[in-house]
C-alpha cells in the first residue's frame, strides 16, 4: 500500500531534480538539498517490475512530478484515448504533487515521433490546444501545468508572441504554468530577442515549476549561434543568471535540474541542485 | 504560407526531402539546417532506443553496423506508441529480411530473446506459491493447474540463442556451438535471467501457459523427450519464481 497522502498537494519551493535510475541509492543515502523528484510519465506505464517498485519507494520519501513527454497536446488529430487513460491510471495510483505536459506535438497518423515539435502560434492552434488541455484535466482530474519549448525556427504563420500565447492558454483552461528557464535562453538566441524581455512578460503569476538544464552549441546556415536543448551538461551561467532574474520577480518556486542524457554521477547532479538552492537563498525576503 | 504536421513529418523521416517553406530563422531567411535539429533529435533519440534495446545484437554487429539499422528500422517501422519500451518489437522481422546479414541467420532469434527480456522486465509482478503447496502425492501434483508468472517468457530457437547470448554478455563464457535452444526467462525480483531449457522443458512450459495441467504438460513434454525430468523442471520453475497459483483439476 503506497504511503504518500500525507504530502500536501503542490511541489515544495525547492530544488527537485529529474530521476534517472542510476541515483535510485543515491537519492535515499545523499540527496543534498534535493526536496522534490520530477518522473518521465512514459517510463513508468509498464505494467510492473523495477521500474513502478522504484517510483513507489521513491514517492514515500520525495513528493513526485509526472511530467508526461508523448501526449501531443498541440497535434492536430484529436489526443490518444489509450494514452490518456495511461496517464489517468498513472496519476491516479501515484497521487502526484504535479503534472505537467508540453506545448508541443510529438505524435502524427499514428507514429510517434519522440521528440518535442514546435507549434505555429496562431488562433488555430489557440483553440486546439486548449481543447486538448481541457481533455487532459478533464480525464486526469487535476491542473496541469504547460511548459514553454525551445525553438530551433519560427513559423511565418504565426501571429502570437509565445509568451501571450501561454498566457492566454492559461486564462482560457484554467492551467499552470512550466517555465523552463534554458528554453528561453536556447530560444532567445537562436531566434534572436532578449531572454529577459521574454521574463518580464511572462505570467510569472502562473508558474507553478521552473526548469533548468544544459544546451549544446552549434550553428545555423549563416554562421549565427543555433543552442539545442541536449539536457547532457552542466547548466551555463547565462542560465542561472537569466533564473536569478525571474527567482527575483516570481519569488520562491520549485527549481527542476533537468540531466537526460550523458548522466553524470550523482555528486555532479548534487551540485546543480546545490546551485539552485543558492539561487532560492539569495531571493530577497 | 503554412505548414501542416503532414508536412512536417514527412520532412523530419526523409533527410533528402526539402525543408517545407514557411519556416524562418526568426529574421526572415528560410530555416535551413535549423529544420535538421528536430531531424537529428528523431533519428538519434530513436536509434540510442534501439541501441539500448538490443545490446546483443549491438555488440555483436558493430555500433556503426547497428546505427544504420536502426536508422532503416526508423523509416520501415515508426514508433506506433509513446512507449519506448515497445519499441522495435519488428526488428527481427527486419533482420531477417535484410540480405547482408542472411548469413547470420540466427540474429532474428536473437534479438527475438532481447525483446522477451525486456517485456519480463516490465511484466507485472505476481507473488510466486510456497513450494511446499506443491509436496502432494504424484496424481494429486500432475492434477494441478498452475498460472506461471506474466514475467516468465518462453524463447525457441533452432539456434544456440542461449549460448550466442552468454558469450555476448559474460566474460569467460564458452564459444557458442551449433544447435537448437530453447531459453525460459524468469524474474525472481526484478532482474531477467535466461535459463537453457532440457528437451520437452519448451513443450512443458508452453502447455501451462496454454492453461493445461501438469499432467498434460508433462505428456507434451514427453512427446518432445521420452526422458524429460519433470521434477527439474519443476525445480526450475520453483527457483524463478515462476508459479503464481495454482487451480486443483476437478
Amino acid at each position: 500500500m503506497l504511503d504518500n497522502t500525507h504530502r500536501p498537494l503542490g511541489l515544495p519551493a525547492g530544488p527537485g531534480v529529474g530521476y534517472k535510475p542510476q541515483h535510485f541509492r543515491d537519492l535515499l543515502d545523499d540527496p543534498g538539498p534535493v526536496t522534490w523528484l520530477e518522473i518521465h510519465a512514459e517510463n513508468y506505464m509498464g505494467d510492473g517490475g523495477r521500474p513502478l517498485a522504484q517510483l513507489r519507494h521513491l514517492s514515500e520519501r520525495f513528493p513526485i512530478s509526472v511530467h508526461g513527454v508523448g501526449l501531443s497536446i498541440g497535434g492536430e488529430a484529436p489526443l490518444d484515448r489509450d494514452h490518456l487513460a495511461r496517464l489517468k491510471h498513472l496519476v491516479g495510483w501515484l497521487n502526484p504533487a504535479s503534472f505537467s505536459e508540453h506545448l508541443a506535438w510529438s505524435t502524427h497518423d499514428s507514429h510517434f515521433l519522440n521528440d518535442l515539435l514546435p507549434l505555429p502560434y496562431t488562433d488555430g492552434t489557440l483553440a486546439r490546444v486548449c481543447d486538448h488541455i481541457d481533455q487532459v484535466q478533464e480525464a486526469v482530474g487535476r491542473r496541469m501545468l504547460l511548459e514553454n519549448p525551445s525553438s530551433y525556427l519560427a513559423f511565418d504563420e504565426s501571429t502570437w508572441s509565445e509568451f501571450d500565447f501561454l498566457a492566454e492558454i492559461a486564462r482560457r483552461t484554467g492551467c499552470g504554468l512550466l517555465l523552463d528557464v534554458n528554453n528561453v535562453f536556447v530560444s532567445a538566441t537562436n531566434l534572436d530577442f532578449s531572454p529577459q524581455g521574454y521574463i518580464d512578460a511572462f505570467p510569472l503569476e502562473q508558474v507553478g515549476e521552473l526548469h533548468l538544464g544544459g544546451h549544446d552549441e552549434d550553428e545555423d546556415d549563416h554562421g549565427a549561434p543555433l543552442l539545442i536543448d541536449s539536457h547532457g551538461r552542466e547548466v551555463v551561467d547565462p542560465v542561472w543568471a537569466l533564473l536569478d532574474h525571474v527567482l527575483d520577480r516570481s519569488g520562491p518556486k520549485p527549481v527542476l535540474v533537468e540531466w537526460d542524457t550523458d548522466v553524470p554521477d550523482w555528486p555532479v547532479l548534487r551540485a546543480e541542485a546545490i546551485r539552485a538552492q543558492a539561487a532560492l537563498d539569495r531571493i530577497p525576503a | 504560407m503554412s505548414v501542416t504536421q503532414d508536412e512536417f513529418r514527412d520532412a523530419l523521416l526523409n533527410p533528402s526531402q526539402a525543408v517545407p517553406g514557411g519556416l524562418s530563422d526568426g529574421a526572415a531567411r528560410p530555416a535551413g539546417r535549423r529544420f535538421n535539429v528536430y531531424r537529428n533529435n528523431v533519428a538519434v533519440s530513436l536509434t540510442e532506443a534501439m541501441k539500448e534495446a538490443f545490446p546483443v545484437i549491438t555488440r555483436m554487429l558493430g555500433t556503426a553496423n547497428m546505427e544504420g539499422l536502426a536508422g532503416l528500422y526508423l523509416r520501415a517501422h515508426p514508433p506506433s506508441s509513446p512507449l519506448m519500451m515497445h519499441y522495435g518489437e519488428h526488428f527481427p522481422e527486419l533482420l531477417a529480411r535484410t540480405e547482408q546479414l542472411s548469413h547470420l541467420g540466427y540474429l532474428p532469434d536473437v534479438a527475438r530473446l532481447e525483446l522477451a527480456l525486456r517485456r519480463s522486465y516490465h511484466a507485472a509482478d505476481a507473488a510466486p506459491i510456497d513450494p511446499q503447496a506443491l509436496a502432494l502425492d504424484p496424481d494429486r501434483l500432475l492434477a494441478l493447474r498452475p498460472t506461471l508468472a506474466p514475467a516468465a517468457q518462453l524463447v525457441r530457437s533452432r539456434w544456440p540463442i542461449h549460448a550466442l547470448w552468454l558469450y555476448n554478455t559474460r566474460d569467460g563464457a564458452p564459444k557458442p556451438e551449433p544447435g537448437a535452444q530453447d531459453v525460459l526467462i524468469l524474474r525472481p525480483e526484478f532482474d531477467p535471467e535466461p535459463h537453457l531449457l532440457p528437451p520437452g522443458g519448451a513443450a512443458l512450459v508452453q502447455a501451462l501457459q496454454g492453461g493445461r495441467t501438469l499432467g498434460e504438460a508433462f505428456y507434451a513434454a514427453t512427446q518432445e523427450d521420452p526422458e524429460h525430468d519433470l521434477g527439474a523442471s519443476l525445480t526450475l520453475l520453483l527457483a524463478g519464481g515462476a508459479i503464481t497459483s495454482f487451480d486443483a483439476k476437478r
